[in-house]
């Protein structure tokens, strides 16, 4: 048992360090490693123009996608080079945020159902951030139960004609391409009638509306489409398997090993080291010890299990099922940490002005995004469903709207 | 990055699991928890002969010399089967103790002993209620002799003998405390079972009245020594109770795929996934601990303190989640006599207090942290 890198890994992670080193943009740094859940602040700098500056940079020296073929933008690297590289990235992989649907469920979906010429056109500037993907999938009737989605794509010559509404799109506002997912056939059970196209979100008939979020900010929309145009050719897997195009997707948002998941742990460690509370240092009061401590386990439970994932790319091997926790722990964690913190302030904690508030707010910012954390990207629940059917064997919960055609099924709960 | 027992050791623990099935089914385990034995001693001669009772312990003294990270995955399956021995006590604790601190003629002595299993052993550290404390040991070292109660003692009463910590000063510092290796066969010590959470393991007090006792390492390093003791004994344990949680689950796995009710399987119920789903978590999280604690025990790291803290804190929640989850997805009949369920239950609580309960070791996670952050 060691942490040790294999020769190969330890040149290649020299080799990352020393590029990193000579060309990170280390004035955003200390802000870079100071962000937090809910706040990414760059002094005097738009955040999107640094990240894709950087991403760009990357690209041009074969740093992007790391795990993609060349010949796509990628570099073609082992799925442990591509840990290797965002541990070196370090607080710079911040930078990375606004790539993380296009990089971690576009690129992947094109690579898998795309053509020959599709890939080799839009692949490259999509791994260099020239341009940005969104996914459109969540529907205002479809969230957990993405499959209820009701946009609809009908056939008309070479084109599809596209109406309906999308929500909860990631980044929609500045991304130049998205993938859809579509209903194409309402009269066959719900899985069965998807197809799913990727598309210009400049094509006309396309509205983004931000989502003024409950925390304030901005980063969700709602996506309209109105007899919006898609050519035939911008299908991705054939007309009704939509569903299964989308779970290679949804694979590949829940394979995502090495990405560290944010607890809030190391900042909480550090205000308690720097509090004071009567006199004393918090960190010295038994009772916030208890409290650090089980999160203390918590983190390191996380870190170790990613440890344990990473070994298995090291040989070669699949990781384990292991790594299916990390988002489903983190997410209420992050949220119990910010209240605590906030609990910690007494009174104060309720000033979440960053020039007035404890540690410039880090961490009202923190409560206030926190809880979008346990429903993006697959809610709790979904997550434990998931656990309890492929880890542990549990059968599917019986579904009563799996053999009927889409358009029966019920679509009010009451009334 | 190699994060991962070998391929050598996994075959040790699969060999281990498949002796302890045979030999330890839940019906040997009933055996002692019933009975007045204290131990499954056929078991315990059993583990001898497998070699698993010195795998860490030097070949010189009569072990096989295998080394900790063998020891930590024999300590998962004795978890798991719930094994009614005192291979904590002996093993984790005695052992370590004489490897750390013990002269040359004490391990020539007692070592040989614990590897072939004619020799139990155990810690004699607790003085009614209370967390590992300097100020909390009143037992008195004098002349070589040791005079007070220590209660209570895990195995204390079918141990052939015990490490003590005993008091030799009055300046308020660690150094008051020294520990003595006392021979219980040798008289002046009186042991009487208590009844206890978990009867399928002894435990007991001890009076000690003029007891001759032998110093273990230096007089003024008694309580440093039982430190790094209870560190290396705590990733240990940490093991074993990974092992039981795993277990649990399991069983709470099976029941849920077995049991028929609304006409269903009770496992395809959210209620019932969304429990066994947060007890793998629970189980995955403290086995990934386990692992950093099983690394540094085993390169001797400068983080073991903090390694067997973290570990000991996060395996002892998944046990006793995992336990007390496991009857709640039986309902009724987990709170039977007759399923196994309750077993599990009483060794989780058991072991969750057997070394130091949990406040104390998240109070030394954080002190830990705490010190390495201003260094």
């Amino acid at each position: 048992m060691n942490f040790d890198d294999t020769p190969q890994e330890a040149a290649f992670r020299a080799e990352a360090r020393a590029w990193i080193a000579a060309n990170a943009p280390k004035q955003y740094e200390d802000e870079l490693a100071k962000a937090s859940l809910g706040r990414l602040v760059l002094s005097g700098a738009n955040v999107l123009d640094v990240a894709k500056a950087w991403q760009k940079k990357k690209a041009d020296a074969g740093w992007a996608c790391l795990h993609w073929p060349k010949e796509y933008g990628g570099r073609g690297s082992s799925p442990i080079e591509r840990v290797i590289w965002q541990q070196e990235e370090g607080a710079f992989g911040k930078l990375s945020r606004m790539f993380i649907i296009g990089h971690g469920m576009c690129g992947p979906t094109m690579m898998a159902y795309a053509s020959e010429e599709h890939k080799r056109n839009y692949l490259p500037p999509l791994a260099s951030g020239e341009k940005v993907w969104c996914q459109l999938f969540s529907e205002p009737a479809g969230g957990s139960d993405v499959a209820g989605l009701r946009t609809r794509a009908e056939r008309d010559g070479d084109d599809w004609v596209i109406n309906g509404q999308k929500i909860w799109t990631s980044g929609a506002h500045y991304s130049d391409y998205g993938i859809l997912i579509t209903r194409t056939d309402p009269t066959v059970p719900k899985h069965k009638g998807l197809t799913m196209f990727f598309l210009d979100m400049k094509s006309p008939g396309v509205e983004i509306k931000p989502i003024k979020q409950a925390n304030g900010q901005s980063e969700f929309n709602e996506v309209y489409f109105t007899d919006v145009r898609i050519p035939d050719s911008q299908r991705l897997g054939a007309v009704g398997d939509g569903w299964n195009v989308s779970l290679t997707t949804l694979m590949n948002e829940r394979m995502s090993i090495g990405a560290s998941v944010a607890t809030g742990f190391p900042e909480l460690f550090d205000y308690c080291n720097d509090l004071v509370i009567d006199g004393a240092p918090a960190i010295d009061d038994r009772a916030v010890r208890a409290k650090l401590a089980n999160w203390a386990v918590k983190a390191s439970g996380l870190k170790y299990t990613a440890f344990r994932s990473i070994s298995a790319l090291s040989r070669g091997e699949r990781p384990g099922p292991e790594n299916s926790i990390g988002k489903l722990v983190a997410g209420s964690m992050i949220q119990e940490v910010a209240t605590y913190a906030l609990d910690l302030q007494g009174a104060a904690g309720v000033v979440s002005d960053p020039a007035q508030a404890e540690v410039a707010g880090k961490f009202q910012a923190m409560l206030l995004r926190s809880p979008a954390t346990r429903v993006e990207g697959g809610t709790d629940e979904i997550l434990r469903n998931i656990i309890a059917e492929r880890v542990l064997g549990l059968p599917g919960d019986i579904r009563v709207d799996k053999d009927v055609p889409f358009n029966k099924i019920p679509t009010k709960g009451r009334g | 990055m190699n994060f991962e027992f070998s391929d050598d050791q996994k075959q040790l623990r699969d060999q281990a699991r498949r002796f302890l099935a045979e030999k330890c089914p839940p019906k040997a385990v009933r055996a002692v928890l019933e009975g007045s034995a204290g131990y499954d001693k056929a078991l315990w001669s059993g583990l001898a002969e497998m070699g698993f009772l010195g795998v860490a312990i030097p070949e010189e003294f009569g072990g096989t010399g295998a080394g900790h990270l063998e020891l930590c995955v024999i300590a998962e399956e004795m978890g798991r089967a719930l094994a009614p021995v005192p291979f904590s006590s002996t093993v984790y604790l005695a052992a370590e103790a004489l490897m750390l601190a013990g002269s040359d003629a004490q391990k020539q002595k007692w070592l040989p002993k614990i590897a072939s299993g004619e020799a139990v052993g155990a810690l004699a550290l607790f003085e009614g209620p209370g967390n590992p404390s300097p100020q909390a040991i009143k037992v008195a070292a004098a002349n070589g002799v040791l005079n007070g109660v220590k209660k209570p003692v895990a195995d204390g009463a079918i141990a052939d003998f015990a490490i003590v910590a005993a008091r030799v000063g009055s300046s308020g510092r660690e150094t008051d405390i020294a520990l003595y290796l006392v021979d219980l066969k040798a008289g002046g010590v009186e042991a009487k079972t208590l009844t206890n959470v978990d009867p399928s393991r002894n435990q007991a007090e001890l009076t000690f009245k003029n007891c001759k006792a032998e110093p273990l390492g230096a007089a003024n390093e008694g309580w440093s020594i039982l430190t790094r003791v209870l560190d290396r004994a705590a990733v240990l344990m940490a093991f074993e109770q990974v092992g039981g949680a795993d277990r649990a689950l399991e069983m709470g796995r099976d029941y849920a795929l077995d049991r028929i009710a609304f006409g269903r399987q009770i496992g395809s119920f959210q209620a019932i996934k969304h429990i066994l789903a947060d007890m793998y978590v629970a189980a995955t999280l403290a086995r990934s601990n386990c692992y950093y604690g099983a690394w540094a025990l085993s390169t001797n790291a400068g983080e073991l303190g903090e390694a067997a803290a973290t570990a000991r804190i996060s395996a002892t929640q998944a046990f006793q989640h995992c336990s007390k989850q496991n009857i709640q997805v039986h309902g009724g009949m987990g709170f039977t006599w007759e399923f196994d369920c309750h077993l599990y239950y009483r060794r989780s609580n058991a072991l969750a207090l057997s070394l130091g309960s949990l406040s104390y070791w998240e109070d030394q996670l954080i002190e830990r942290m705490r010190k390495k952050n201003v260094a």
